[in-house]
Formats: structure tokens, C-alpha cells, sequence
């Protein structure tokens, strides 16, 4: 049957009107096999415009209607609908780029004029091959898995339990909390971080709409929009949770001690521990590594004193699969590993610390009570924090970490308020931008700190005259004096930046989301959409997306919750149809499409020995297609067919 | 008097990272010579060798693939699949004899308009510089 | 009732495809009281002007094998599509262009260099080179005109059917002769007698993990007997090619060239190819793709081997 076409050539005012002369455009359509009316309009996208097209289809029996104009991904929807509202299917329509790609491009009229003569033959041409396409509906599933239990896991967590909804929360370590619970205080109200966090975490703990799975991991997600299955491990706490009171008997008895993970290995825990006492849960872990009883078969102290007979060393580890709607990854960041700038000694040098170490001894229930001590028990009489380490840098990471510069602010502020210590900031610039930041920032110029303005090059102790002698001496160029300096100081403290976890890439492929350059996960849009992800139905959150502070965070686990919830509301979500079709006569069995996809979509029958796509979980990116040596796979709306015929228009 | 070439490239720009790309370079106002026709697909991974080849046999003077730059790719290593075929394309054309410039393979993201102008622009003079590639008159038979 | 008339024809061909009619065995004795051959160059004694004597339409089927490389080669095939109700292109030659269409890798002038100038054992030294036209005391003599370009039948002639391989195995000629005397032929165009499904379908070769990490030539490596042949890095063209040869190549340790040519989807054989094969390549940084990239040394060859003819390209820049 020979389609009949309609094509629409767009001036859009002067915007393509200008370089190309719309005109002689559509008069040249006319021409083209299959079209049967051919008219050239200011502005299609407006009532009369559409109105237009209606009528058209309408009244002269459109098969297929072109649109040559703005880029498709600012119009196609309006004209779909304007076509679908006439009674014609959706995707026998086809859009032509004359603007964005054309009309803008170029001063010449002449070549404009020409080479939007092509672009709509490609489109006429190809639109012959559209098929009728059906959008699929599919239900979502009300149930949220979030993936990370800090303070933007929590937020979010709470926001949709509280809406009524079931939350599974899970989290890696023994208890949630995530890297907040080990800061002291936080810029740039000084607010104690355990004050502010630890009743959101007994929220969380308590709600009856979260399920929290802690000491457990994601292994597996499939599945598409509304209807994901999460594969979940729980690891062997070798405690029974249920009859667990946290009453904390085991680990003061347990004879065995072992730095703590948490005290960034500056103090020590048990083999039966829980990570600070405010953990949720409270119920302890075996850290099977060094427990006697799994390395040595001895001791068992622990289950010995149990008042609940709680401790089970044949405990198993479980693996669940849930079925949730949506997931929220906030799986947080990790800092940055000094020991990777030689230069500034740490883990060489005694008395060199990072941020995080400081923040537990200066924390009261840290390993020193709250007393900045060096490491031979004095306390430091002079202290140098060096800004942007492993950020800004060319050889570790190139971004900014954002909120290095608050903290080594308040780490500043800290020192002075616990030592009678000299304070030098070495700094690059100062980033100071949000709310109440810049006035912490005066504060801070006002406490006597000295700021000096330059990269540190060097943290040393070889001595070069005896002031310098046992002391630290920071070299760096002071560039607002214009010479070198060298600072001789007591303790150093490293200002280390923040980057994706080591285990973000196994995170990004487990839920098939993109990473940015840096590593971090990838938004939809940076500006209009920072908690979505290319995936539908799976956001982020928080620093995994990229570095940020608490408040930063706490808005970016509320915006994802927003997402969760409206797509739970509207009960259906539609699935785009330009996905994959394999012909079962024509796949050959070579088994070559399972493997490239990225989605796990296509899996193998071996008994008929073909390759079966599962459509709900296609994406629609093509590359089985492309990749079949039978032809035997085909991309609705870019059928090979749609795709050669363009492609042959446009180049003759 | 001869009218000078102008080359006719085709594109196939990746619908969330090239063809944005494109677009935002329009909407920049930025210039560029109008030499490409643009072709959108959803992934650079959908792009089968045989579309290029077809567009060389149908007429056209260069090819450009573009897609987003590795590790960005939108569903994940799409864009990885497109260097293999590439790589391989390449060496398969120049055994033909179609020159290296003909056919190239860009990553350009989503915010950059001015790559992709730059990119088309170095393309079609070069390409200009090479002449026409008038394959069709190439398969006649010339006794 | 009137037997059916059947011709075959040789064209740019080695007469692998006339030994392929002979694979009917004993079954070649008893056609001969079913059909009646009115033409066949290779084995009977008929002459052209027997042929242009005919009428139109008068050959009930026609075999045609091997590649339009000449004149005489295109004055057959219009000749015979004349003469024939039904034209079948008969092997990889007249199908897909075959070995002669790699001719199409070099130009006229090439070829007449190396073969009666360049090679070591020939001794020309005035470089004479064929002429299509001699002028004689006793008249003009002509001798066909060698083509730049090697064509395919169905590039020069309408053609019905066509049967591809090369040759066409025992089986699927026995096959092909047993649909014409059964009289339901399929749709016009049809490839006759081979799979519609490719060569994978068919291998018994055990399928494991479905990647590349190495390429090599058949001749660097002893490949274990039971697995895939592409999975230890040797080309093997099954995937895009049709099967229904019986993957008899691959019980002799060898992997498939592609003379089945390609399957009813692809557009294009050795692009397709290209595309699987690039994709399972076991590499992620540019240095090894490239890397494995150039370890296929002839693309053409290696692609294209019996199909150059009939690619989107068909032969390289003159």
C-alpha cells in the first residue's frame, strides 16, 4: 500500500525562516514519492499549526506526516500527540531537524536551503518504514529499596516511611549512620553530629515501615521500572538480632581487641563489637577475621555471658530477593588515601593526620576522649591543616571536593577551642558559598588562624636549623607575599578530599547506572534532574553523586524520596517502545547478542536454541541489533529498514 | 565556473550525548559549515557497519559516528561496542580505498556544542580538500 | 507429456558447480529420463548457435554458474535470461560474485600487468597484453572484452532463483533439482536449498564464552577439534553465513569462508561480520582493539571472500 504523506516545513519565525527558505523547501517535498501535500507554516508547534495537521490527516487520509523543524527532542512529544489526537499512531510520525542542526548553523541561505532539502528527504523517505507502536503501561510496585544507610539514606528512608510507604534499608556496615556518626562537630552551626544524627537513626530503627538490613549488601537488581527484584545478602552477624537487648555483656567480656575500623585504626574494639555505642541496631558483630573461637576454636566467652542466649557462631549468611518499585542509591563517598602524596609523609611521618583521624580524636567518645594529642601523648603546641589534598590536582583527583574548606575551618576552630596550639591554614582559595558559610569563614579570620595562601609542596622533619629541630616543617609558597615559607609545626593535619567508593563501579553495574568522569554516579541532567539516572525508577543521592555537605546532602535524600513518591502515586509508569524484537525464525543460535547486553536482557533457550529478549527490560540502545549476524533483531522505530532508507536519501 | 565541493557527510549522533550535543551548538547560535546530515539513534551502538557502507555506496563523501565519551555512555558500554566496530571498519576501508578522513568516530557529551562545531568544521574541509567520492561512478563497469 | 527442458551454463567459473550436478550420483542416470538437457557447455557438445537458434522462453530452467567477468560472460547471461523461463543463479559466482569478483580488488590494468608482465615465471618481454580486437589479413578477430568490475548474474539479468555455495553440496542440489521437478516453486527470488538460519545453527562445535581475545590466522594455530572456532581466535564467517552445507568445513578443523553467503535479513555479508565480530572482541582499551583490529591482515579476503560482488561497496577505489 503506498503511504500518503503529509509534510510540514516549519519557519518558526525567523529562526529557520531566515537561512532557509522554507518555502522551496516544501515545494521540493511535493515532489518526493508519497507525498501527497506539502505546506510550509510560521509556527506548526501553535494551535492553528496543529489544528492544521489534524485537519490534514483527517481530511485527506494521512498515512504518515513529516514535521520539519525544531530538534526533535524539543517537539516530538507535542507532535506525537497532535498526530495520535487525529486518530494516526504516534510513530508514523517522523521529525525533521531544520533548526538546531540546520537553520542555526549557518549564514549561507543558499547551503541552508540545500541541505534542509536533504534532511527532510532523509525523513520522508524513512518515515515510509515507521510501524505503528504501542506505548506499554506497567504498575509500580510501592515497595523502595534505598542502598546506603548515612544521613542521606536516612532522610530519604524516613520521608517515605513516613508517607506510608515500605522502605528496605540496607547498609554494609554493622550500623547505620554512615561517615556523619564519626564527625565531631559540623560546620557551620558547630551542631555535635551524634545530637542531630542519632535520633534519626533511632527513627529509623523504630519506624514500622523500615526494614533495615544491616551488615548486608546488594548482590543483584532486575528488572525495569516498577517492578525491580533486589537480590540482597545478608552476612552471618553470628548475633540473633531477634533476641539480641544490646546490652553490651559480650563485648565487654570478649578477651580480644583489634584496632577499630571505625577509629581509623587510632583505637581499638572487640572481635564482638558494635561500631560506636549509639549504633543502630545495637546488636553487636563477630568479626569472624580474628574472633578466637573462628580462627583458634577457643574461647566463647561471649555466648558464655549472654544473658539472652543470643550469640550463634552456626549462624548463616542469607540471601533474600525482594521486589521493590524504585531504588535510591545513597552509598556515600570514601576519602581520599593520603599515603598517595608522598610529599606530605603521611603514614611515613608520625604526627601527619588526616581530617578524619582528627575528627576522632577530638571526638568525646574517641580514642583519646576528646584530647588532640600527638602521638607521644603531648599536645600539639603548634598545628598546620593543608587544604585540597588529592583534589584540584592533576595527578589524583581534578575536581574540588567542596566542603574541605568548611571543615578545615572548623577543624581550625576546634583546635583552638581544645589547645592553646597555633593554627596556619594553607590554602588554595577559600570556598565558602553556602548558607552561613561565608560568615563561619569571618569568624574564623577573626580566631587568630593564620591563612596562608599557597599549594604545600613539602611536609618534612629533616631539620634546617634548630628551630625546625623534632618539629614538622611544612614548605609552601606563600603567594600573597611572593616567597617560600617554612612552617615548623607539631601536628598536620590533611585536608583530604572525597571520591567515589571503591566499590562504585561494582554499585554502577549491579544497578545499570553510568558514572561521570570523576567516578562518581552520573545524573540524568546536572541542573534539572541531579537525584535521577539515565534508569528509570533508580535515583541517587547524597556524595555519591558527587561531594557535598550535609545540607546538600539531607535536600538531595528528600528530592529522591519526591521522585520515589510521585512515581508510586501515579500507580502506572510507560515504558518507551523503541525497543527490540528478535525473530525467532531467523535467530540463528550463535549466542553472540546475550553477552553484549548491558541490561541482561536477552537470555538463551537452549532447548529451542534461539536467543529470547525479555522486553520489559530492553532499554532500546541498539547494539544486539547492529551486533546480529542474522539480521535476525530489529529496534522498533529504527528498524534497519527506517535506518537505510534515511541514510540512502540523504546521501544521494 | 566550477562551484566549489561541498562534501556531504552523514552523521549518526547517539540521541543523549552527540545528537544534544549538536543540538546545544545550534541553540549557541554557534557556525559551522551545514555539510552533515544528522542522523539520531539511540545509542553509536546501534550504528552497524552496513549504514556506513551503505552511505558511502549511496553517495556520501564522509561518514562521522558520535556518541558519548567512554565510561558516559547512557546505557552503560554501548559507545565501547562502536570503537571495536570502528577500529575494525577502518581497517576494512582503507583496504577499499576510502581515505582514513572519510570516516570518523567522535565523542562529544551533551554540553559540548563547540566540539561538535569544531569537529564538523575540521571534517568537512578536510574531506573538501580529498574532493568527491563519488563511489557510485566508482562500481560502474569501465571496460 | 513433454519432458522439461533444462540448460546449464558456465561463466567466470572453475567448474566446481558442474562437478556439483555430478554429486547426484546414480540419481544424474535417472533424471535423464525425466528432464532433457538442451545446453551445457562443460559436458555435451551444443553450440551457440544452437542456443540463439531456439525460441524465446523455450528452456524450462536454466543453471547458470560463475561470475560476469566478460562480455561473453554478459552475452550468455541475456542470452540464456532470453531463452529461459526461469534463470537460476547456480553457485557462489553467479550468486554473490564468488572468487573471480576479488578481481574486483585490483583494476583491469592491475590484473593484465601481473598476469602477462609482472610474475616471475612468465616471459614477456615485449608486454604483450590481450587485445579484444585483432585485425588479421584475413579479417577481424575478436576475443571478449575483460570488465573492470566483476558482476554478479543478478546484476546483469533478472534472475528467479538462486543456489548458493561453493558449490552447492550433493545434498542441497539434490534438493534444489527436487523442487523443479515437483513443480511448487516458491516465490520469485527465493534462495533455494540452503538455510534461512546461518551455519551456528548447525555446527556441532561446543558455544562457551563468547569472546575473542586473540586473532589468528588458520595456519598459527592448531585449534582443539570440539570447540567454536572463533572463540580460539580464528575467523570463522559461520555466524553471518547461511548454513545448510551440512558445516562440513569445520569437521575437516576449518573455519566457514562465508560461500553460503548471507543470511535473508543482511543486507550486506561481510559488514554484518565485521559487526559481530568487532563486538565480542575481548578488549577495552584503544591500543588492544586496535591491536586485534589489525590482526585480521585482509579484511576483503577475510569478509568478502566470496560475496565482494554483491557488497554495498562491490569492489575497492579505482
Amino acid at each position: 500500500m503506498t503511504e500518503k504523506i503529509g509534510v510540514y516545513v516549519c519557519h518558526c519565525g525567523t529562526n529557520i525562516g531566515r537561512t532557509v527558505d522554507c518555502k522551496s523547501v516544501a515545494e521540493y517535498a511535493r515532489g518526493l514519492p508519497n507525498v501527497v501535500v506539502a505546506r510550509d507554516y510560521q509556527y506548526t508547534c501553535s494551535d492553528p499549526g496543529q489544528e492544521m495537521i489534524k485537519n490534514d490527516i483527517r481530511e485527506l487520509g494521512l498515512t504518515r506526516v513529516v514535521v520539519a523543524s525544531c530538534s526533535p527532542l524539543m517537539h516530538e512529544p507535542t507532535f506525537r500527540r497532535t498526530v495520535a489526537s487525529a486518530g494516526l499512531n504516534p510513530f508514523l510520525f517522523q521529525m525533521a531537524n531544520i533548526r538546531e542542526q540546520c537553520s542555526w548553523i549557518t549564514e549561507d541561505r543558499g547551503l541552508g536551503t540545500e541541505r534542509a532539502k536533504e534532511i527532510v528527504a532523509g525523513a520522508v523517505t524513512r518515515v515510509n518504514f515507521n510501524e505503528p507502536l504501542e506505548v506499554k503501561k506497567v504498575p509500580v510496585n510501592p515497595d523502595v529499596l534505598i542502598v546506603g544507610g548515612g544521613i542521606t539514606g536516612i532522610e530519604s528512608a524516613l520521608q517515605i516511611a513516613d508517607s506510608g510507604k515500605k522502605v528496605w534499608l540496607v547498609e554494609k556496615e554493622p550500623s547505620i549512620g554512615g561517615f556523619m556518626s564519626r564527625f565531631d562537630k559540623t560546620f557551620p552551626t558547630l551542631d555535635c553530629a551524634a545530637c542531630i544524627l542519632t535520633p534519626k537513626m533511632v527513627s529509623v530503627g523504630q519506624h514500622q515501615n523500615i526494614e533495615l538490613l544491616t551488615y548486608s549488601d546488594v548482590i543483584g537488581f532486575e528488572g525495569y521500572v516498577g517492578n525491580f527484584t533486589a537480590k540482597i545478602r545478608r552476612r552471618a552477624r553470628y548475633v540473633d538480632e531477634e533476641k539480641c537487648t544490646g546490652c553490651g555483656q559480650c563485648e565487654q567480656k570478649c578477651p580480644l581487641s583489634v584496632p577499630s575500623e571505625f577509629e581509623c585504626g587510632l583505637g581499638k574494639r572487640k572481635a564482638i563489637y558494635r561500631p560506636f555505642p549509639q549504633a543502630v541496631p545495637g546488636t553487636p558483630v563477630i568479626d569472624k577475621e580474628h574472633c578466637l573461637y573462628f580462627t583458634k576454636g577457643v574461647c566463647k566467652v561471649c555466648q558464655k555471658f549472654c544473658p539472652r542466649g543470643a550469640i550463634d557462631f552456626e549462624q548463616k549468611e542469607k540471601i533474600m530477593e525482594i521486589p521493590v518499585g524504585t531504588a535510591i542509591i545513597a552509598t556515600g563517598f570514601d576519602v581520599f588515601d593520603a599515603e598517595r602524596v608522598k610529599e606530605y609523609g603521611y603514614g611515613r611521618l608520625p604526627n601527619v593526620i588526616t581530617s578524619l583521624e582528627f575528627e576522632r580524636l577530638t571526638h568525646a567518645s574517641g580514642p583519646t576522649a576528646g584530647k588532640i594529642l600527638l602521638k607521644n601523648g603531648k599536645q600539639p603546641e603548634s598545628i598546620a591543616i593543608i587544604h585540597c589534598v588529592g583534589s584540584r590536582d592533576v595527578n589524583y583527583n581534578e575536581y574540588c571536593s567542596r566542603v574541605c574548606c568548611m571543615y578545615s575551618l572548623k577543624t581550625a576552630h576546634l583546635v583552638h577551642e581544645k589547645t592553646e596550639g597555633k593554627v596556619y591554614e594553607f590554602y588554595i582559595d577559600m570556598r565558602a558559598f553556602g548558607k552561613g558559610y561565608e560568615e563561619f569563614y569571618k569568624r574564623l579570620l577573626e580566631e587568630d588562624v593564620t591563612f596562608i595562601r599557597g599549594r604545600v609542596a613539602e611536609v618534612t622533619d629533616v631539620a634546617q636549623n634548630p628551630s625546625e629541630k623534632g618539629k614538622l616543617i611544612v614548605v609552601a609558597e606563600d603567594t600573597l607575599l611572593g616567597i617560600v615559607r617554612r612552617i615548623p609545626v607539631d601536628l598536620v593535619i590533611l585536608s583530604v578530599g572525597l571520591q567515589p567508593r571503591k566499590d562504585a563501579v561494582d554499585v554502577a553495574h549491579i544497578f545499570s547506572i553510568s558514572r561521570s568522569k570523576d567516578g562518581f554516579f552520573l545524573e540524568k541532567h546536572p541542573k534539572l534532574a541531579p537525584v535521577s539516572t539515565a534508569a528509570d525508577g533508580i535515583f541517587i543521592a547524597g556524595s555519591c553523586q558527587g561531594p557535598k555537605d550535609i545540607p546538600d546532602s539531607v535536600a538531595q535524600g528528600g528530592a529522591a524520596a519526591a521522585n520515589v513518591l510521585s512515581l508510586i502515586d501515579r500507580k502506572e509508569v510507560e515504558l518507551e517502545p523503541t525497543i527490540a524484537i528478535i525473530d525467532e525464525n531467523a535467530c540463528s543460535g550463535c549466542k553472540i547478542c546475550p553477552e553484549l547486553c548491558p541490561y541482561h536482557a536477552i537470555s538463551f533457550d537452549e532447548g529451542k536454541s534461539i536467543a529470547v529478549l525479555t522486553a520489559a527490560l530492553c532499554k532500546g540502545c541498539g547494539v544486539c541489533v547492529a551486533a546480529c549476524p542474522s539480521g535476525a533483531i530489529e529496534q522498533q522505530n529504527f528498524t534497519n529498514r527506517q535506518l537505510l532508507a534515511e541514510v540512502e536519501a540523504v546521501s544521494s | 565556473m566550477t562551484e566549489r565541493f561541498e562534501p556531504r557527510i552523514v552523521g549518526f549522533l547517539c540521541k543523549w550525548c552527540a545528537y544534544t550535543g549538536a543540538d546545544l551548538a545550534g541553540t549557541s547560535r554557534m557556525k559551522y559549515p551545514p555539510n552533515i546530515n544528522p542522523i539520531r539513534v539511540n545509542c553509536s551502538g546501534r550504528v552497524d557497519p552496513t549504514l556506513v557502507l551503505k552511505a558511502f555506496a549511496s553517495g556520501a563523501d564522509g561518514v562521522l559516528i558520535a556518541g558519548c565519551h567512554p565510561g558516559d555512555c547512557h546505557y552503560t558500554n554501548g559507545n565501547m561496542k562502536t570503537i571495536k566496530r570502528f577500529k575494525l571498519l577502518q581497517h576494512l576501508l582503507d583496504e577499499f580505498g576510502i581515505e582514513k578522513e572519510r570516516v570518523r568516530l567522535e565523542w562529544v557529551s551533551a554540553s559540548e556544542g563547540e566540539r561538535y562545531a569544531s569537529v564538523v568544521r575540521s571534517m568537512t574541509e578536510e574531506i573538501r580538500n580529498l574532493g568527491p567520492l563519488n563511489w557510485k561512478r566508482n562500481m560502474e563497469v569501465i571496460a | 507429456m513433454t519432458k522439461p527442458k533444462i540448460a546449464f551454463n558456465w561463466a567466470s567459473s572453475c567448474g566446481g558447480c558442474e562437478i556439483a550436478i555430478l554429486e547426484l550420483g546414480t540419481k544424474l542416470v535417472e533424471l535423464k529420463d525425466k528432464i532433457d538437457i538442451v545446453f551445457w557447455p562443460a559436458a555435451m557438445d551444443f553450440k551457440y548457435s544452437d542456443l540463439e537458434a531456439m525460441p524465446d522462453k523455450n528452456i524450462d530452467v536454466t543453471f547458470f554458474n560463475g561470475a560476469i567477468q566478460n562480455s561473453e560472460n554478459e552475452h550468455m547471461a541475456q542470452l540464456l535470461r532470453a531463452k529461459s523461463k526461469i534463470l537460476v543463479a547456480f553457485g557462489a559466482c553467479a550468486y554473490m560474485g564468488g572468487i573471480p569478483a576479488l578481481a574486483n580488488t585490483k583494476s583491469k590494468q592491475q590484473i593484465f600487468n601481473s598476469s602477462y608482465k609482472e610474475t616471475p615465471t612468465t616471459d614477456n618481454p615485449q608486454g604483450i597484453v590481450p587485445q579484444s580486437k585483432f585485425q588479421t589479413p584475413e579479417g577481424e578477430l575478436t576475443i571478449p572484452e575483460l570488465y573492470n568490475t566483476v558482476k554478479t548474474l543478478g546484476q546483469v539479468v533478472d534472475v528467479d532463483y538462486s543456489v548458493p555455495g561453493c558449490p552447492p553440496v550433493g545434498p542441497q542440489v539434490e534438493k534444489v533439482v527436487g523442487t523443479f521437478l515437483s513443480g511448487e516453486l516458491p516465490p520469485k527470488g527465493a534462495v533455494l536449498g540452503a538455510s534461512d538460519k546461518s551455519l551456528c545453527h548447525e555446527c556441532k562445535l561446543e558455544k562457551t564464552d563468547r569472546k575473542v581475545a586473540k586473532l589468528v590466522r588458520t595456519y598459527e594455530t592448531i585449534p582443539d577439534p570440539k570447540k567454536c572456532l572463533l572463540e580460539q581466535g580464528i575467523v570463522c564467517m559461520g555466524p553471518a553465513t547461511r548454513g545448510g552445507c551440512g558445516a562440513i568445513c569445520m569437521d575437516a578443523n576449518n573455519p566457514c569462508k562465508g560461500c553460503y553467503g548471507p543470511l535473508p535479513n543482511v543486507v550486506d555479508q561481510g559488514a554484518k561480520m565485521l559487526s559481530a565480530l568487532a563486538s565480542i572482541l575481548d578488549a577495552d582499551d584503544e591500543e588492544t582493539i586496535q591491536k586485534l583490529a589489525d590482526g585480521v591482515v585482509d579484511p576483503i579476503g577475510t569478509f568478502y571472500r566470496y560475496g565482494l560482488a554483491k557488497s554495498l561497496l562491490r569492489r575497492t577505489k579505482q
